[in-house]
């Protein structure tokens, strides 16, 4: 098909895709490009997730972003006090972008540097910590780097994952379930052994190569690697509907096309 | 035979910001309701910010105040799971103490933090939780432990310590003399444990009213009984920069004057001098006046 669609419209169609067979769950998307992959998840394949208005509310209309109409229906309510039982119950699935990951999917929103005097302080924990122990999480990256794929273990950890050095007999981890991690240039899975990271799918016109290089640590590439799935003509349709201020040709630098340039 | 008006000593709870301060001493833990740009009590924020009190623990789901009170040196421990406006996610005044290592950062899971609160509301120790194992929620508070179920399960979870309150400062649609008190912004956070953790709970909003004569449908948005209310404070625009629904939205451009005024030497005395002022009512007039702040949109995403 010979649709031109921008980087930030594969992202969007990728991010839908972390929520396919997640179940009767919350889907929750933080920033424009995860949230509209929520959305799209919802009119598309898996109409059984369950979505916010991003205030307060249970919508089962999606809320375009930026472009909240006068008094959107509402389904039912989700409090951030609803959001916490929704969180512990299990039933939720989030992608959010924090500031690093590490080789067993643990993330920080905190800072960077150290804990009692960081370099850089960003927001704090939030609800990393719950979030992650309790119900599937996902990652959103818009600047694959060895800054955000460090090295070593993130600087703190909010967001915690399968480095077995953080964890003592007799805590529960079961629930622990690092899903995706979707990048500018890839999309990345957990479901190497022992969790390690996998190369689940390449952007058009991105190597491998280029996709270790920019990460601090071993990456897994499957035989099968292939390309991440273009957005089809319904789908371009559907995400203008649910951006109609085109939001999304802001998330990325330059707002790059979907297929490079060879 | 008529209704009996309700009265008796404790029982006209109205007082001044100013008065407020004056029950609150140094080395206080003071809880502060809203959530990050939302419904949070800025105007007692603010007589804080003009009186000489300090050396405080403030627990928050952080807003500007967290800022505010930071860059005024009001703050020497700080109970958080986020400082943000949302809108504009990190505030300046926050990185900048939090990078010099100017307070003590007891950074906790969002879940946790009500948790805490809750534990304090029911008068118990702890209440146990597998949020912020594996984390370093740990290391950033020493002073958490674990506890081993009794029961067959023996699983290790974290015993999340009762975080009470000397005092709370929340704000609320309306009040009235008496403490009852309605809020009709769409989310109630976590007003209702900041309350119930809190020796003492003053309430400041944008209407006090001598009865809330209420129909059964605004009662259902009443958080928190009146026998955990001190004060109420009536504060036209009280919670202004942050928002107040239904009744004013957050004010972004006043809160983009709070982040510029970081980067300026001496940034703070003048925005201080400029914006917080000497009192309420000229900070209201400067900040627009109340025609200007009733028009300020509802966020909107």
């Amino acid at each position: 098909m010979a649709t031109d669609f921008s980087l930030a419209e594969l992202l969007i169609v990728a991010c839908a895709d972390a929520f396919r067979d997640n179940g009767e769950i919350l889907a929750s998307g933080i920033g424009v490009i995860p949230r509209l992959g929520a959305s799209l998840a919802r009119l598309t394949h898996s109409p059984e997730l369950m979505l916010t208005d991003g205030e307060a509310y249970l919508v089962e209309e999606p809320i375009p972003v930026g472009a909240r109409p006068a008094s959107p229906p509402m389904s039912g309510y989700m409090s951030y006090a609803r959001v916490f039982d929704i969180v512990w119950s299990g039933k939720r699935h989030v992608i959010i972008g924090p500031l690093q990951i590490d080789r067993w999917g643990q993330t920080n929103l905190s800072g960077v540097g150290s804990y009692d005097k960081p370099k850089v302080a960003m927001l704090g924990m939030r609800g990393l910590p719950g979030n992650s122990i309790n119900h599937i999480n996902s990652a959103f990256v818009t600047n694959h780097s060895k800054r955000v794929f460090v090295e070593g273990e993130v600087d703190i950890i909010g967001g915690v994952g399968y480095n077995p050095a953080r964890w003592a007999d007799g805590m529960n981890r079961s629930s622990v379930d690092n899903r995706r991690i979707i990048t500018n240039l890839c999309v990345m899975d957990f479901e190497g052994p022992d969790h390690r990271i996998r190369v689940r799918s390449l952007h058009p016109g991105v190597s491998f190569e280029e996709v270790q290089e920019t990460t601090g640590f071993p990456l897994i590439r499957p035989a099968d690697l292939g390309a991440t799935p273009a957005p089809s003509a319904e789908e371009l349709e559907i995400i203008a509907r649910l951006d109609p201020k085109n939001l999304r040709s802001r998330q990325l630098k330059d707002n790059p096309p979907g297929r490079r340039a060879a | 035979m008529g209704f009996r008006p309700v009265s008796g000593p404790g029982l006209d709870k109205r007082m001044t910001a100013e008065e407020v301060v004056a029950r609150l001493k140094p080395g206080m833990t003071i809880g502060i309701g809203g959530w990050g740009p939302r419904r949070k009590p800025m105007a007692l924020v603010r007589a804080i910010l003009r009186s000489d009190l300090t050396d405080l623990t403030v627990v928050a789901y952080g807003g500007p105040e967290c800022g505010m009170l930071l860059a005024a040196g009001k703050v020497r421990k700080l109970i958080y799971g986020f400082v943000s406006m949302d809108v504009i996610p990190t505030d300046p005044f926050f990185r900048k103490a939090r990078q010099a290592a100017s307070f003590e950062a007891r950074e906790i899971d969002e879940g946790l933090l009500q948790w805490g609160l809750r534990a304090a509301a029911m008068r118990v120790p702890f209440l146990p939780t597998r949020t912020g194992l594996g984390s370093d929620v740990l290391k950033a508070n020493p002073d958490f432990r674990l506890v081993t179920s009794p029961y067959e399960d023996g699983e290790v979870l974290l015993a999340m310590p009762a975080i009470r309150l000397d005092a709370a400062l929340l704000h609320a649609t309306r009040a009235d003399r008496l403490g009852n008190t309605l809020v009709l912004s769409p989310d109630p956070f976590f007003d209702e444990h900041f309350a119930r953790a809190a020796d003492a709970c003053y309430v400041s909003a944008d209407e006090v009213v001598d009865r809330l004569d209420l129909s059964p449908q605004e009662a259902r948005y009443n958080l928190y009984e009146r026998c955990f209310v001190t004060g109420v404070v009536e504060t036209p625009f009280g919670a202004h920069p942050t928002a107040s629904a239904p009744h004013y939205g957050w004010d972004v451009a006043a809160m983009k004057a709070y982040v510029a005024a970081a980067d300026a030497e001496g940034g703070w005395s003048a925005y201080a001098a400029d914006v917080i002022g000497g009192s309420e009512a000229d900070y209201v007039e400067r900040a627009g006046g109340p025609a200007a702040l009733s028009a300020l949109p509802m966020p909107a995403f």
